[in-house]
């Protein structure tokens, strides 16, 4: 008999990743989270050939009619139908929540990343900053961004998307720090590395996971506060439809027809619950002191 | 005559100081040596005598209000290195001079695929494309005996062993093809069977590719298996200097006497082995003059002066810093 050679392969720890996405796949909140922001999106994007009604069309029918087979949420103090309105008004929240929340990321991060990097004057003054930034109640920042400003869909991105940004600078900053500390940056330096290959290629990504589960709990919080900007009147102008601003004409008329401030706000409450089930089913996901 | 070649590392009178508790402190005192292609200079000495810090101030990585060089020369090739502009810096670092250091387990991007941490100095130092980049990637992983580099290529850190990811540093080091490698204690983590391989591997290379090889150490049998001439520091100080196999026949200052007589060897029983006896001082209460006399048998009065590094063979090649025992040959 000859000698038979057997190769074994044997790896010492199973990838952290691959438990972390088998975390996540398994985790029935995340799942339940992930399909209600799947069917908004849908929703969101598809609109326009969804949506029974246009949104702007006045007179349908009986203003502040209650819902009814032709129009199941009723109708507005204009006769527009308020599904319709509703389902266009999720292209606006969704669009800010992301578009602001990703802008905050990206600006945050890289601050924060180059405050923790280089530390010294540079952190200094950007944490000084970020410190004033932050002793600022969000909303209150984001009203005076928006007043200053004028309220457009652009102008109402940009004052959520500096509100949001100290957060990630912060975030960004701590976790660079103690990136900073670690034997494969000096590798690197070793190797002849800028210091923006360095922080881009090298402290970016083993930072990226607790970024993203920030993003996705932001994401939440920026509708939330386009969704109130619009109530209190500082968000995108009508006609538009905008959830916050669907229940700002609701409040208005709460004794005639209460149904028409309910529906937009289980719509802002329903996509809250889903997009913190994702963002705490991450978080869950990605924390190495969870229990395996 | 022909021009005698530049040595391919050459470092001249290097001082370089430490910051404690707000007071510089000289931590390398006047060090000087070259290594010429082919050769390994061997750094011995105890935790903190000054060894790793030669090779951080050689590569201009001294963290800043930490560390300086205040004194001294670096050339390599026989252009001069030190005290030079950061971004030129850089394009020597990984490009003409590799590093390898000791922690093979932390010394790796634990999120970047060990391909493209293999390929990353040829993209950056030589603008290769990626694809040429990843496939001399593989060629390196094969050159350090990284078996089945091409399946390899994509897997993480963490899919390797301690030894495999010191092979992957050494890939790593040398993808730019760098005439000078600096090891810095390029075994001391690894299994003793595995630091065989590896040192193995280191002199392989060196005769391949012609590598200078500066080897930091505090393991005297890695110095007498790979190293031609060999440095001895104590405190920041060189104090004896001599080709490979004469510093173990003939050690003359009483720092290596003492370094040799507490190394275990198979050849004679563990009753023999002598500590040296007390401690490094700390920076700040370092004598004047020998650094080693608080813990020398042989200390004499003259001691408090800083004796100078004489040669005491005929041919020039042996140097010792000491009073007593360094007298001229």
């Amino acid at each position: 008999m000859s000698p038979t050679t057997t190769t074994v392969t044997i790896t010492n720890s199973p990838p952290t990743r691959i438990s972390t996405w088998s975390r996540i796949r398994t985790s029935p909140a995340v799942l339940a989270g992930v399909a209600i922001c799947f069917t908004l999106i849908v929703l969101a994007v598809l609109a326009p050939w969804i949506a029974p009604y246009d949104p702007n069309r006045q007179g349908l029918g009986i203003q502040l009619a209650d819902p009814s087979g032709a129009h199941w949420l009723g109708l507005d103090s204009f006769g527009r139908d308020v599904l319709s309105r509703i389902i266009w008004g999720a292209r606006i929240s969704l669009w800010v929540g992301v578009v602001a929340t990703l802008a905050a990321m990206l600006v945050g991060s890289t601050i924060g990343i180059i405050a923790g990097y280089f530390g010294g004057t540079i952190d200094r003054v950007i944490t000084m900053l970020t410190d004033i930034l932050l002793s600022f109640p969000q909303l209150v920042m984001g009203l005076l961004l928006v007043a200053v400003l004028g309220a457009s869909l652009t102008n109402i991105i940009l004052a959520i998307a500096v509100t949001a940004a100290p957060a990630f600078i912060r975030l960004a900053r701590g976790s660079t720090l103690a990136m900073r500390e670690r034997d494969f940056i000096d590798a690197g330096r070793a190797l002849g590395f800028s210091d923006m290959r360095i922080m881009f290629v090298h402290v970016a990504p083993n930072i990226l996971d607790e970024i993203i589960v920030m993003g996705s709990l932001w994401v939440a919080t920026a509708i939330r506060t386009e969704s109130t900007l619009a109530f209190i009147g500082l968000g995108v102008p009508p006609p538009t439809a905008t959830w916050g601003g669907i229940i700002r004409e609701g409040f208005e008329f709460l004794n005639d027809n209460y149904l028409l401030a309910v529906f937009p706000s289980l719509a802002i409450l329903i996509t809250m619950i889903a997009l913190n089930l994702i963002g705490d089913g991450l978080r869950d996901a990605t924390d190495p002191r969870a229990p395996q | 005559m022909s021009t005698v070649a530049a040595p391919a590392l050459s470092v001249k009178n290097l001082t370089t100081e430490i910051r404690s508790r707000d007071q510089w402190h000289q931590a390398v005192r006047d060090v000087s040596f070259d290594i010429v292609q082919r050769e390994t200079v061997a750094l011995v000495g105890e935790s903190g005598c000054g060894k790793s810090l030669t090779a951080l101030s050689i590569m201009a990585l001294l963290p800043p209000g930490v560390g300086r060089i205040v004194g001294g020369r670096v050339s390599a090739d026989g252009q001069l290195i030190s005290g030079i502009a950061d971004a030129e810096m850089e394009k020597i670092r990984g490009s003409r001079i590799g590093m390898v250091f000791q922690e093979p387990m932390t010394s790796l991007n634990p999120v970047l695929t060990v391909g493209f941490q293999i390929a990353e100095p040829l993209l950056y130092h030589r603008d290769l494309s990626r694809r040429a980049a990843l496939a001399r990637a593989v060629e390196l992983m094969d050159l350090v005996r990284i078996p089945s580099a091409a399946q390899r290529i994509n897997d993480y850190p963490h899919q390797f062993s301690g030894g495999m990811r010191q092979r992957v540093m050494i890939a790593m080091a040398l993808a730019c093809a760098p005439k000078v490698l600096i090891a810095d204690e390029p075994t001391t983590a690894l299994d003793v069977t595995i630091q065989a391989q590896v040192l193995a591997l280191l002199a392989e290379l060196q005769r391949s590719a012609g590598l200078a090889v500066l080897l930091i150490t505090h393991n005297l049998g890695v110095v007498a298996s790979v190293a031609d001439r060999v440095l001895v520091m104590y405190g920041g100080d060189v104090v004896e200097s001599a080709a490979m196999p004469d510093l173990f026949q003939r050690p003359t200052h009483p720092y290596t006497t003492a370094l040799l007589a507490a190394m275990p060897r198979s050849d004679r029983s563990s009753e023999t082995i002598a500590p040296i006896p007390g401690q490094v001082p700390a920076l700040a209460e370092m004598p004047v003059g020998c650094r080693f006399q608080s813990r020398c048998p042989l200390r004499e009065v003259r001691c408090v002066e800083r004796p100078p590094l004489r040669p005491i063979d005929a041919a020039g090649t042996h140097h010792v810093r000491c009073w007593v025992t360094g007298g001229a040959p």
